[in-house]
């Protein structure tokens, strides 16, 4: 049946991580620090809220936009927490994850001929959804002696005249690096010389451990550039959900509010009724499960860096990305011994992107202990190859 | 007022008391010599009374039993409840005491090893008080909850997938 598939869906290659993920599933006992959600579950007060909506007979359909009531509460918490300012009737789209989001803003934006730049290393949708949009991907190395900040002179590098969109993703997944307001300064600039449209991914912002997050679309001139893509699933344990959000200039919003009706029609109106829960009384919940997130993020990074591996410092998200050049090892090598060996599972650092290669991605959303067992592991593994 | 670093470090000292100030600057940035200064500091004011295990006796099948008893008390002359209350905080028996809002005045948890002990510590020391009015005493027949832990029913850890991007 291979002759009837279209060359743009059957040219799409199979995620970095689903190689991994094969081999993985195949053993037993392994602690896997390879997930890239939260351990926690969705705060009770939202899954109460849910509970509730559902023995209420909240079973249909919404707005497509979603809920009225969510994206009035988004706006204002937008605004209170975030600086940004956002209408709630015709600039916020209540998207099934913030990778709907994503694949909309690229058949949004993308017309034949376009390319995308795309840093990497960076998570796996960007550049598949890019492409199946009919886009040409360009990607931007990120550099570990950068601290995986993403430069102008890269930029520079990989832009062609037919650039029309950035990706940006800070707090990154897979690095845990940030960027502050100085270091996207420069990117905004190059962002208007050379008229780019960014998607601006803020998934993790709220699990940023040092300093304020500054979100793209704040700096100057950037509003209307930029396609805020946002959710709940990190920040409010919520990924089984599905729901996320994105904000940008009307006449955007509008067209992929048009695609994401006739798609999707709407996000499952529970999720929406318990994202709605969580902007209204969720915030100490989820300060204490960014607290607890820091803590471990510390123990990890002490751990690697006591067995020998340089570790730049992650300020973001929930992963760490330690160089194991040392070892020897390719990325993909040290994964899988590694796995074989003390059955820890980890992603190797080219899942994301040629430029990930020396470096492993670690999630820490993990209990103290697992974390401690894991590393103990590990440094055991590595003291044998450095 | 407490500082985001003290909040932090108190937070994790309840969580687990066992936690070594090297641990606990691993986790915070904080250096085990202020952790140390700090939390000798804090014993020293009392805002650390104890450093405590919370136990789970039914796992056991240890036989204990906890009532809650509530008094109306009649304050003496120049002596108000806190004199009364420091006169029950003597009592080994009586774990916590409490002062309140409502129909009654102070609420005590008591523990003994079956009904009849606590009836009989009831009896025996509380009733003939002339400075209480009344009575009211409940037994609690299971924990759920307490201190922010849950006792049963814990919901199993759903799995996750192993590796998710």
């Amino acid at each position: 049946m291979k002759n009837y598939l279209s060359p743009l869906a059957s040219g799409l290659k199979p995620s970095g991580i689903r190689k991994f993920f094969d081999l993985a599933s195949t053993m037993e006992d392994v602690i896997s620090l390879g997930v890239g959600e939260p351990d926690f579950a969705t705060p009770w007060v939202m899954r109460e809220s849910a509970i509730f909506a559902i023995e209420q007979g909240q079973t249909m359909y919404t707005s497509n936009a979603g809920l009225i009531e969510l994206r009035r509460e988004l706006s204002k918490y937008m605004a209170k927490h975030q600086g940004l300012n956002y209408s709630p009737d015709n600039e916020l789209l209540i998207t099934v994850g913030a990778s709907e989001a994503i694949d909309l803003a690229f058949r949004t934006l993308i017309s034949p001929g376009d390319a995308v730049l795309i840093p990497d290393p960076s998570f796996v949708s960007y550049g598949g959804c890019a492409e199946l949009a009919g886009a040409e991907v360009r990607y931007v190395p990120l550099r570990a002696e950068h601290d995986f900040r993403l430069q102008v002179e890269d930029l520079q590098m990989a832009y062609t005249p037919n650039c029309k969109l950035l990706v940006l993703s800070y707090p990154n997944n897979p690095t845990g690096a940030i960027m502050n307001r100085d270091d996207l300064l420069p990117i905004a600039r190059f962002v208007s010389e050379n008229d780019l449209i960014v998607i601006s991914d803020e998934i993790y912002s709220d699990l940023t451990f040092e300093g304020e997050h500054t979100a793209f679309a704040n700096l100057p001139y950037m509003r209307n550039r930029t396609l805020h893509v946002h959710g709940f699933s990190k920040a409010y344990a919520m990924t089984g959900w599905r729901i996320g959000y994105v904000a940008g200039h009307e006449d955007i919003i509008q067209v992929m509010t048009r695609i994401h009706q006739y798609t999707i029609m709407c996000a499952p109106i529970m999720a929406q009724i318990a994202a709605l829960e969580g902007l209204k009384s969720g915030e100490s919940a989820k300060k204490d499960m960014v607290m607890e997130y820091d803590r471990r993020r510390r123990i990890m990074v002490n751990g690697l860096r006591q067995m020998g591996l340089t570790c730049f410092e992650p300020l973001g998200a929930f992963y760490v990305f330690p160089d194991i050049t040392a070892t020897g090892l390719s990325s993909e090598e040290f994964a899988e011994e590694l796995l074989k060996e003390e059955k820890i599972a980890v992603v190797p650092g080219n899942a994301f992107g040629p430029a990930g290669e020396g470096h492993i991605r670690c999630s820490y959303a993990y209990s103290t202990e697992q974390l401690k067992e894991a590393l103990n592991r590990m440094a055991r593994f590595v003291s044998k190859r450095i | 007022m407490l500082t985001e670093d003290d909040r932090r470090l108190l937070h994790l000292l309840s969580q687990d008391c066992r936690l070594t100030p090297e641990e606990i600057s691993i986790q915070t940035g904080l250096t085990p010599d202020y952790i140390n200064k700090k939390t000798k500091q804090w014993e020293k004011d009392k805002v650390i009374l104890k450093y405590s295990v919370l136990v789970n006796y039914e796992q056991l099948e240890e036989d204990r039993v906890t009532a809650q008893i509530d008094l109306k008390v009649a304050p003496q002359r120049g002596q108000g409840y806190d004199k009364i209350a420091q006169r029950f905080q003597k009592f080994p028996e009586i774990k916590s005491v409490y002062l309140m809002s409502g129909d009654f005045d102070l609420s005590l948890l008591v523990e003994g090893k079956n009904m009849h002990g606590i009836a009989q510590f009831v009896s025996d020391k509380l009733s003939p008080l002339d400075f209480i009015e009344t009575t009211s005493t409940r037994f609690i027949l299971r924990r759920y909850k307490q201190d922010g832990i849950e006792f049963f029913g814990e919901e199993e850890r759903p799995k996750r997938l192993m590796i998710t991007p």
